[in-house]
């Protein structure tokens, strides 16, 4: 553990601090949670308030970012919107990240059958276009949040998988991990213990990556109408309702667009700046 | 190296078990059976529709037998009816959109791999500075914009504001009796939109992947001989680095069909393009099984082929797999 | 446009596309007035836009609004309504009705010829008879025909069909679009080629459908009425709604329907009114929530009275229409003469729900605010079909009021054939958000009647009221219009007091049709009825070969 300390001070930190792009996604993130954190506190209406004789008034200082096609105030849906949209992100990379994990850690360090098995299966779910299943899957079941984000998580972990494995296989073949097994450490501990602190930090980066994807996922679902469903506000859905206006009631597409638009932006760059701060193969 | 092939089409075997497995296991994922599903409130309904469906798939029998026969008719090309009133053939309804599709793609890729190329190189070799930095920018908010808002919002400039660019469709009303090159014209301006918003997503993880390979290529060793020698720079990177910087280049190739494919639904809607997104959309959403059945086996079925394709490729791009080292 | 007139009723998927037969006495009002000075000329095509495909060209076969546009270009059936909405004859040159009113004769039209140039005959009428009431054949417009007691045919050119009992709708039925016998007798109708290439009379020929980007007609030069002006009727298909109305500004679409907010707040612009003709009229059909009377929940009539109570419709008209449509209060749309003005509706009182609830045992609230009895809370989901933004509009504001009662809704938005297949066919739902379109004739047997129950049919919430069947059938069963009425009357009280559904509004058909095109006048029967008369001067003409 002090050595992972040492570690991050030393070189993660200060390659990353040097990485302006990456902070400012970084500090993008940071504002986000806050925002969804205190939605309730800070929005100023309610975001599910209808009011039909004020549909699509443009932004003013009573609603900042306007209104939408029922009078509801846009601002509010988009710090509420804010919640639910990086709950699909964190949730479905929460479960695609752990699949994508055990399965990486089994296949690289039992290696043999166990691999040749799992890693075919990655094969053949790759070979599958992830929208196509997830939209299969959620019709068929029903468009409610967590069959959302359960299925963009069960089709989104090979990746991760792939990853984790080349880490273990080569982390496998190190001396301490031999030195483990000589004092009889027994599987599941070396696994868990001693590869798995050491496989994580390109998942960490992948998990980063991945959230953006889920979000504009969320959105491309919520376009074709089985995304998270009315009233809940998510910028897939506010970004949808605003899709028929976009010449006159530019505020209602804008304002949605722009928050996935910078978000998925800053989940991204911070996940590169996480990237190369922790790849021992580039020089400074 | 024949063994190499070999070894490669054995393969493809188990993978298509496997894919016509996770296939089937999607139509009996939802609660119940198919047939049986969300009818709790009436149960002796929906008949015809339970019939068609029994006989079809062979529900009435234990799973296993469904499923071989299911693959059964699958090798005779046999994707049985569409469930839709026109009731044709599914296999005829995926042979009409399929063309449609894959140039679209082939298109798209083709754009896609031009762009990030040079973008990845010129990103590795001014690493750190402004330009790398604004292509950063730039690629990913390629891949962050919503697909469906880049392209109204250009459909409403390119359209409507300046009228320079149709806005749906294949064709303008009435091109067939223009000639051969106004034809093809008309059909490329139609297509110039789908092709930007399906290739300007995928360029951010391409064009960074380059860029990582190129970074990677030129901190070997061998790169720091030829600069040792003396050769120019110009030399060093376009003829030692790009070279071994591409061939992993083509294994992405293959892995990016999926993704294409993927998002050619929320496109193809948009533009009123009559592929194979829109029509596993239509497919899904209005419960036609055998439709959602054939276009995933398919589509699953051509993205391992062109994996292959680019697995082959790639060995005999590379002496270590082509000398039979591997 | 041409709508079937044909089976009494029409599920109808998407109302915004339709251009409805208009009802009411108020004259529509175009936005603009452009005097028809030119002389016609032929030439030039006209585009639809239109957001599904077809599924069939047999009419008897399809449900769906798209299949019927097109269907209703190229066939015609034996009557039609003019552009005053009085019967008048299609195919059939005249008709004659016996005095007790239960033997029609009709003349069919001489020298009248199928497009593939066979001669239409009285054949062709038995024919589409026998295969509409055939039980075999899935269509849901048999209905009508199933009270005919004997059809004969005593020569080619007449049909005469007897009924058993007084059926006030018996000759609106007969707009049903007539099929060619000779293409279709002895085959199975669910597997035949003409689905996807008709061959009917009507003014526009098929020429060729290409699957998802259009579908082509020709005028028919032949045609019985006259040619049509119009060279080419083309409808193009485009899925997503945005992306037509974005067409439609570029020119690449002369006609389409209008949403109220596109209606209302972006196209009173100049450059929009100097290219396009802006039409309104009230449409006819109506948007109701119908419940599931079979569920425990909705079999209580104090609840569907609260939800009622609880409904704003004005707030649905201002917010989801931009004022443009009327409260509906029944199934017969103001201005009919069968719509009873003094029908006591439920107006919206929130307190008044609340208390209907609490009779009804609904008084305890939990933590949510949400209505609980016998430790379950109040909820249910609201079905409705994807597509139409008006109608998830109106769920989310119903939603919204609803929650203030302590109702917890959730809402469903499922695909057109999936909507019928898996969930109204199957009477699994809680409740509809759907619209009926309906003919002239008030006849409304098929929706409210208790053997119209099964699955399949229309009354799927399953609404059974022995009077009103009565009464159902007394109404149809005379010619005598106060006696019909008084019947209509009747039956629109025990609705407004049953409230099996809630009765939402009539909204207007919004029809939009480029300015190039001349010869629209609309009339109550809104603006299709002439079609085969518009025309576009020869300077204007896009189209040009």
């Amino acid at each position: 553990m002090n050595f992972k300390h040492s570690y991050f001070y030393s070189i993660f930190w200060p390659r990353l601090k040097r990485n302006n792009l990456a902070l400012a996604g970084g500090a993008v993130v940071l504002a986000l949670f806050a925002v969804s954190l205190f939605a309730p506190l800070i929005s100023p209406y309610d975001p599910n308030g209808i009011n039909a004789w004020k549909v699509l008034s443009p932004p003013s200082w009573q609603h900042w970012f306007g209104t939408d096609e029922l009078g509801r105030d846009v601002l509010s849906r988009i710090m509420f919107g804010a919640r639910i949209s990086l709950k699909v992100g964190f949730v479905a990379v929460g479960i695609a990240v752990s699949i994508g994990t055990v399965v990486g850690l089994l296949s690289g360090y039992y290696r043999g059958l166990v691999d040749a098995t799992l890693m075919r299966f990655v094969d053949i779910m790759l070979c599958f276009p992830a929208f196509f299943l997830i939209l299969a899957v959620i019709t068929f079941l029903e468009p409610s949040i967590w069959y959302i984000m359960m299925v963009i998580g069960l089709t989104g972990w090979m990746g991760v998988a792939r990853l984790v494995r080349a880490e273990t296989l080569s982390i496998r073949g190190m001396d301490y991990i031999l030195a483990a097994r000589c004092i009889g450490c027994s599987n599941t501990r070396i696994i868990f213990r001693h590869i798995l602190p050491n496989a994580i930090s390109p998942v960490l980066v992948a998990a980063t990556l991945g959230v953006a994807g889920a979000i504009l996922t969320e959105s491309a679902l919520s376009f074709l109408g089985i995304g998270v469903q009315p009233p809940t506000p998510s910028w897939g859905n506010i970004l949808t309702s605003g899709k028929d206006y976009i010449e006159f009631a530019w505020w209602l597409s804008l304002f949605p667009g722009l928050s996935i638009l910078v978000t998925v932006l800053a989940y991204n760059l911070l996940g590169e700046g996480i990237r190369d701060a922790l790849d021992p193969r580039v020089k400074r | 190296m024949t063994r190499y092939l070999l070894k490669r089409i054995l393969m493809l075997i188990p993978l298509m078990f496997g894919i016509t497995l996770i296939t089937f296991s999607v139509i009996h994922l939802a609660p119940g059976e198919p047939v049986e599903m969300q009818m709790a409130m009436n149960p002796k309904v929906g008949k015809e529709a339970r019939e068609r469906l029994t006989k079809f798939y062979g529900l009435d029998k234990p799973l296993h037998e469904q499923y071989f026969s299911w693959v059964g008719k699958l090798a005779r090309l046999d994707l049985g009816r569409s469930f839709s009133s026109d009731g044709r053939p599914v296999a005829d309804k995926i042979k009409e959109r399929l063309p449609v599709t894959i140039s679209l793609n082939v298109i798209a890729l083709i754009l896609e791999f031009g762009l990030a190329i040079p973008i990845g190189i010129l990103a590795a070799t001014r690493r750190d500075t402004w330009l790398d930095k604004g292509i950063t920018v730039f690629v990913f908010v390629g891949f962050a914009v919503p697909t469906f808002w880049l392209a109204l919002l250009l459909m409403y400039f390119f359209g409507v504001k300046l009228g320079w660019l149709p806005i749906s469709g294949l064709h303008t009303l009435g091109s067939d009796s223009w000639g051969t090159l106004h034809y093809l014209w008309d059909m490329a301006k139609h297509l110039i939109m789908p092709v930007m918003v399906a290739s300007f997503g995928s360029l951010a993880g391409l064009s960074r992947y380059m860029r990582s390979a190129m970074l990677n290529v030129i901190s070997q060793d061998y790169i720091t001989t030829a600069r040792a020698k003396g050769l120019p720079e110009r030399v060093v990177i376009y003829k030692h680095a790009l070279r071994n910087a591409l061939l992993p280049l083509i294994t992405l190739l293959g892995f990016s069909i999926p993704g294409l494919i993927g998002g050619s639904v929320i496109f193809e809607t948009i533009y009123a393009i009559p592929g194979m997104g829109q029509l596993f959309y239509q497919g899904v959403m209005s419960r036609d099984y055998p439709v959602v059945m054939g276009i995933l086996v398919i589509g699953a079925f051509l993205t391992l082929l062109g994996n292959m394709i680019a697995d082959i490729c790639y060995a005999f791009a590379d002496p270590r797999i082509r000398h039979g080292e591997v | 446009m041409r709508n079937a007139t044909g089976g009494s009723l029409l599920l109808i998927l998407l109302c915004s596309l339709l251009l409805p037969a208009c009802s009411t006495s108020d004259s529509p009002q175009p936005s603009v007035k452009r005097s028809a000075t030119s002389i016609p000329v032929t030439g030039d095509s006209l585009v639809e836009g239109t957001i599904g495909e077809a599924s069939t060209l047999i009419p008897i076969l399809a449900s769906d609004a798209s299949s019927h546009a097109v269907a209703g270009q190229v066939y015609n059936g034996l009557v039609k309504y003019d552009k005053n909405l009085n019967i008048t004859g299609d195919l059939a040159e005249s008709y004659d009705i016996s005095p007790d009113g239960l033997n029609i004769t009709f003349h069919l039209r001489r020298g009248v010829k199928w497009h593939d140039g066979a001669p239409f005959t009285a054949r062709d009428v038995l024919y589409t008879y026998r295969v509409t009431v055939d039980p075999k054949t899935p269509t849901a417009y048999a209905e009508d025909f199933k009270q005919v007691n004997n059809i004969s045919a005593p020569d080619d050119h007449t049909v005469k069909v007897v009924y058993g009992i007084p059926f006030a709708p018996a000759l609106a039925s007969w707009g049903m679009n007539i099929l060619p016998a000779h293409l279709l007798e002895g085959q199975d109708i669910t597997k035949s080629p003409l689905a996807r290439q008709p061959v009917g009379t009507g003014p526009y020929r098929f020429k060729e459908w290409v699957a998802g980007q259009k579908i082509v007609l020709e005028a028919n030069s032949e045609y019985f009425e006259g040619r049509p002006y119009i060279d080419r009727y083309i409808y193009r298909i485009i899925p997503d709604t945005s992306t037509m109305y974005m067409e439609l500004k570029a020119g690449a679409i002369d006609l389409m329907g209008l949403t109220p907010v596109q209606y209302a707040r972006q196209t009173n612009n100049k450059s929009f009114t100097s290219l396009f003709n802006k039409y309104r009229f009230p449409s006819s059909s109506y948007l109701y929530m119908g419940y599931n009377l079979r569920h425990p929940l909705f079999g209580d009539k104090r609840i569907r009275q609260a939800m009622t109570a609880a409904i704003n419709k004005d707030e649905l008209i201002q917010g989801v229409l931009f004022g443009m449509g009327q409260k509906a209060h029944g199934p017969i749309v103001p201005g009919r003469w069968a719509y009873n003005p003094n029908v006591k509706d439920i107006a919206y009182n929130p307190q008044h729900a609340s208390e209907l609830l609490a009779q009804a045992g609904w008084k305890e609230k939990n933590n949510d605010g949400i209505l609980v009895k016998d430790g379950k809370p109040f909820q249910f989901t609201i079905l409705t079909n994807q597509g139409n933004q008006q109608r998830l509009m109106t769920a989310q504001i119903i939603q919204q009021r609803l929650r203030q009662v302590g109702i917890d809704v959730k809402i469903r938005v499922v695909e057109w054939a999936a909507f019928l297949k898996e969930f109204v066919n199957k009477g699994n739902f809680e409740v509809v958000l759907l619209a009926w379109s309906i003919s002239q004739d008030p006849d409304m047997y098929d929706i409210w009647h208790s053997s119209k129950t099964n699955p399949g049919e229309l009354n799927f919430i399953g609404y059974k009221n022995p009077e009103v069947d009565r009464l159902l059938v007394s109404g149809r069963n005379t010619f005598d219009i106060q006696k019909r009425k008084q019947a209509y009357f009747r039956i629109q009280d025990i609705l407004a007091e049953e409230q099996p559904y809630t009765f939402l509004y009539v909204p207007d058909a919004l029809p939009v049709v480029s300015a190039r095109i001349r010869g629209v006048e609309p009339a109550p029967a809104g603006i299709g009825y002439n079609q085969i008369k518009w025309y576009v001067p020869k300077n204007e003409q896009v189209y040009v070969p």
